[in-house]
């Protein structure tokens, strides 16, 4: 066991925990950051995406020994403002995107890793973005829709719960 | 204290018990407490009133409704709820939901499969919220001295025309005192009055899931919890022999490590090697430490690709059951004009819930108590009950959201072994399964072949059909869905027809996957279909409009195998006349026949009735040169009833329904050799990613006169043979394997 001081969600936070365990498991374990989920543990689902000094990275194959000062954010640490919503989380509670929600954490931070990259994505580079993320609801669909909101690109309007 | 609009007033031990559900079959029945009994209540829930299992309501006008049946994905905790806030009068936002814990004595029946949580909630539903809604109209006549006819209930008011008004709130006390009316008393809100159904709601822990609060199974999180994974043999219901514990033990952050005998079935006990630890991480850890010894037993001398080799060499042969056998079909094919002969086969495939499975269980006080993401709960407290020997009343069982069901969560072999594992430690410890543990030791979706022989007349009709199916079984019945019914359309509707099956029995675990049967066999059956569609030179959709034929309705019966397990479809009447309507209905929403594809690119149809819902779709695809597939669009017909109880919720069901039986189609495959799932994670058990979603979904609700029924699978099961069919279109190649990898698409 080693102690590691991280930067999670713009706060300090010391975990005692073996050098190999997967930041996954420090965010949800240790941390009680669950919103990162446990999906296959390789890097195929990115259910644990979070950014690592903004880059959206997989969690589970993230060494907490490799993380050092770099900046952790969560789902629960997207919104630069607490009790508001980052733009692609409102985008995805104004269409209704998720059915079961446990793929989500992970596809909205993928999603808001985009639009800081490229605000204003074609259909193309959507798709390739987001195609490291599973949705076994298959909600593709309404992804595709909430980051054209969040990005302004589209209005809410048919097809989500206004 | 009966009034003369509350005549009838249930005053007994007032169970009521509702029957008569439309479409059912299925009673729910639920406490209304009498006013004595809600009194009582008032005292023990600080004043709110509370007068059935379902709604509560605070001085302060908080409206809170329980919703009682699981949640995995399909909506219900909030489209369930929005049938009682419709009648009770109360605006959405000012609602809030609770998931009810386990408990059918207050609540009913809580399983949540068959797309049954909707036809058989429905009404129940519309007089839970109306009865608690004429209760507190009665209150504010009360109040006001003057007839509850002249009063009505509007955004948690209730209104006199003299302009007098009171918030629900400020009747609480006076209604808590009224006895609760019989439903005879109670006036439903009629459809044309409806605000909020049929709109488009968000799902009410949407909020929780953008922002990534606890709320799934794998979420739990208990004071002084342990965790713990727990190995199974790789060869199913294979025992331990010997293993490692006092290597294990000794590893960092390991707590114990004990073997479980199991109770010899294959889906619920497994015996196997379970590790305590102090962490996910360090369980997972010291797993990868573990020597087992296993007795693997006979289950070793089974493979799929064996049996496929049987099944392809017995095909030609009689011998199997025959579950329909209309006319004489062997003579009519041989008097057709055209025959086609063609086999069919798709793969065992898993469930592959994103969430894997888990379940926290805390053994204490002579209690089991469980937190547990679980499709139908008394599959798993009856399980618990018979295997651990702990008396029902002593099980307590809370209802987690689950990431994804499609049936895997009735299955509770993750809920016994996390409640056996609890008996053997000292702490509350939450079981959880790998990917890899998720994918090797699933209730499988069985695969199948299908050996059909289909004649034409000499102007295209069908004359003749004969199919050999070859199905898996697990201990001398066929799996979950596995079993085709002599009723399968289009059995019934061609004069000389006949179905066969033969059964290969394995020790493999199977079980529901969203609409068993339905989501295979229609693939096949509208599949060769369109084969004898395009050998008799007839248009698919016009060679399916004279198969349907005139009648309206279509009696169950004859010889049959039966319904397919989960599905009831069989056992019903078939309504010709909303499949005829609802065809015509999304060929019309398609265009069909109207448009001009070029070579590389066409459109296919097909039907199905399932889970009391009627469903029609067309596929517009494109295949490129070296083979690619590019759904470009996708429409859906569906009539499932009177009303859409949530419109934002139907279209994502539809919608995921269309993507995920692509995905099926074109990815999924499970091989299973030597008694084991090959397969282990998402590297090699591929699922489809949104590069391949559609560019267009359109679904497009047929609203008739019948019952309200759900929406969790019967979307699912045309899709598959419908963009099958447009591929054929497009390129003349016919798919008759799943996955689409085994067919070349390429053309030139």
């Amino acid at each position: 066991m080693s102690k590691y001081t991280l930067n999670v969600n713009g706060q300090s936070r010391t975990v005692d925990v073996a050098s190999d365990t997967p930041l996954l498991w420090v965010l949800r374990d240790s941390l009680d950051l669950v919103g990162t989920k446990y999906g296959c543990g390789i890097g195929q689902c990115g259910a644990c995406t979070i950014h690592l000094n903004g880059v959206p990275t997989r969690a589970c194959m993230t060494p907490v020994s490799t993380v050092g000062r770099m900046k952790v954010t969560t789902i629960e640490g997207l919104a630069a403002d607490s009790g508001k919503l980052h733009p692609v989380q409102q985008a995805w509670s104004d269409l209704d995107v998720a059915q079961c929600g446990y793929c989500q954490s992970g596809q909205i931070m993928t999603a808001a890793a985009l639009l800081k990259d490229n605000p204003k994505p074609n259909d193309e580079d959507i798709d390739g973005a987001m195609a490291g993320n599973l949705c076994r609801c298959a909600t593709y669909m309404r992804i595709r829709a909430g980051i054209k909101l969040a990005a302004g690109l589209a209005t809410a309007g048919k097809g989500g719960a206004q | 204290m009966s009034t003369p609009t509350l005549s009838g007033s249930v005053n007994r031990r007032d169970f009521l018990k509702l029957t008569g559900l439309a479409g059912g079959g299925f009673a729910l029945a639920f406490y209304i407490r009498s006013g004595g009994e809600a009194a009582a209540a008032v005292a023990a829930a600080k004043a709110d009133f509370a007068p059935n299992a379902f709604v509560r309501i605070s001085p302060t006008g908080a409206v809170t409704i329980v919703s009682k049946q699981p949640e995995m994905g399909q909506g219900v905790k909030t489209s369930l709820p929005m049938i009682i806030a419709e009648q009770l009068e109360v605006p959405w936002n000012e609602i809030s939901i609770e998931q009810g814990d386990f408990d059918e004595k207050k609540y009913g029946g809580q399983g949540a499969g068959g797309s049954n949580s909707t036809p058989n909630n429905y009404d129940n539903f519309h007089l839970v919220g109306a009865t608690v809604r004429t209760m507190l109209v009665e209150a504010a006549a009360q109040t006001w001295g003057v007839p509850a006819a002249e009063c009505r209930a509007e955004k948690a008011t209730v209104i006199h025309p003299s302009g007098k008004s009171l918030k629900y709130g400020q009747l609480v006390a006076k209604a808590a005192t009224l006895p609760v009316p019989a439903k005879e008393a109670v006036t439903l809100k009629q459809p044309k009055d409806f605000k909020l159904l049929g709109t488009r709601i968000a799902q009410f822990d949407t909020p929780k899931i953008v922002t990534g609060k606890s709320l799934f199974g794998i979420d739990v999180k208990l004071p002084g919890m342990v965790y713990a994974v727990y190995e199974k043999c790789p060869a199913f219901g294979g025992k331990v022999v010997s293993a490692n514990l006092d290597q294990i033990k000794t590893l960092p952050g390991v707590k114990d490590a004990f073997i479980l005998e199991g109770n010899g079935k294959v889906k619920e006990l497994v015996p196997g090697v379970a590790i305590i630890a102090d962490s996910t991480w360090a369980a997972f850890s010291a797993r990868k430490q573990l020597k087992i010894v296993w007795d693997e037993g006979q289950v070793v001398n089974e493979s799929w690709e064996t049996f496929v080799t049987q099944a392809k060499e017995k095909a030609a042969q009689p011998g199997g059951r025959v579950l329909r056998k209309d006319g004489d079909p062997d003579a009519a094919l041989a008097g057709a004009a055209k025959t086609v002969e063609a086999h069919y086969i798709y793969p065992f495939i898993s469930h592959a819930n994103l969430e894997p499975q888990n379940t926290t269980a805390h053994w204490h006080d002579g209690i089991m108590e469980i937190w547990s993401p679980t499709q139908i709960p008394t599959i798993g407290t009856g399980m618990v009950n018979r295997v651990l020997g702990i008396a029902p009343d002593k099980i307590k069982l809370h209802l987690n959201r689950a990431g994804g069901g499609f049936g895997r969560r009735i299955g509770a072999d993750y809920l016994i072994e996390a409640a056996a594992i609890a008996q053997k430690v000292n702490a509350p410890v939450k079981l959880t399964w790998s990917r890899e543990d998720d994918l090797r030791h699933d209730q499988y979706r069985p695969g199948g072949l299908h050996f059909l022989k289909g004649g034409v007349d000499a102007k295209g009709k069908v004359v003749a059909w004969k199919n050999h199916c070859f199905t898996f079984g697990e201990g001398g019945s066929p799996g979950s869905g596995g079993s085709l019914s002599g009723d399968e359309f289009p059995g019934r509707w061609i004069a000389n027809y006949q179905a066969e099956q033969t059964m290969f029995d394995t020790g493999w675990p199977m079980g529901p996957w969203r609409a068993p049967g339905s989501c295979v066999f229609a693939w096949v059956m509208h599949s060769f279909i369109d084969e004898l569609a395009h050998a008799g030179g007839r248009d698919p959709l016009e060679l399916r409009l004279e198969l349907l034929g005139d009648k309206d309705e279509m009696p169950a019966g004859g010889a049959g195998g039966g319904a397919a397990k989960g599905g009831k479809q069989a056992a019903a009447p078939y309504n010709v006349a909303r499949m005829r309507n609802v065809l015509k209905f999304a060929a019309e929403k398609a265009g069909w026949g109207t448009k001009k594809f070029a070579k590389g690119s066409g459109a296919g149809l097909a039907f199905h009735f399932s889970h009391r819902g009627y469903f029609a779709q067309v596929a517009e695809v494109t295949v490129s040169k070296d083979g690619q597939l590019k759904v470009d669009r996708f429409v859906t017909g569906a009539d499932i009833g009177a009303q859409v109880v949530n419109l934002s919720g139907a279209e994502n069901q539809v919608e995921g329904s269309v993507i995920d039986a692509l995905g099926v189609m074109m990815y999924q495959e499970l091989n299973i050799e030597r008694g084991r799932t090959v397969q282990s994670n998402f590297n090699d058990y591929p699922l489809i990613r949104i590069t391949d979603a559609p560019a267009k979904i359109e679904t497009h609700f047929l609203k008739t006169a019948y019952p309200t029924t759900g929406l969790g699978e019967p979307a699912l099961p045309p899709v598959a043979p419908a963009i099958c069919n447009a591929i054929f279109a497009a390129t003349g190649k016919r798919v008759r394997q799943f996955p689409l990898s085994r067919t070349d698409l390429r053309w030139s």
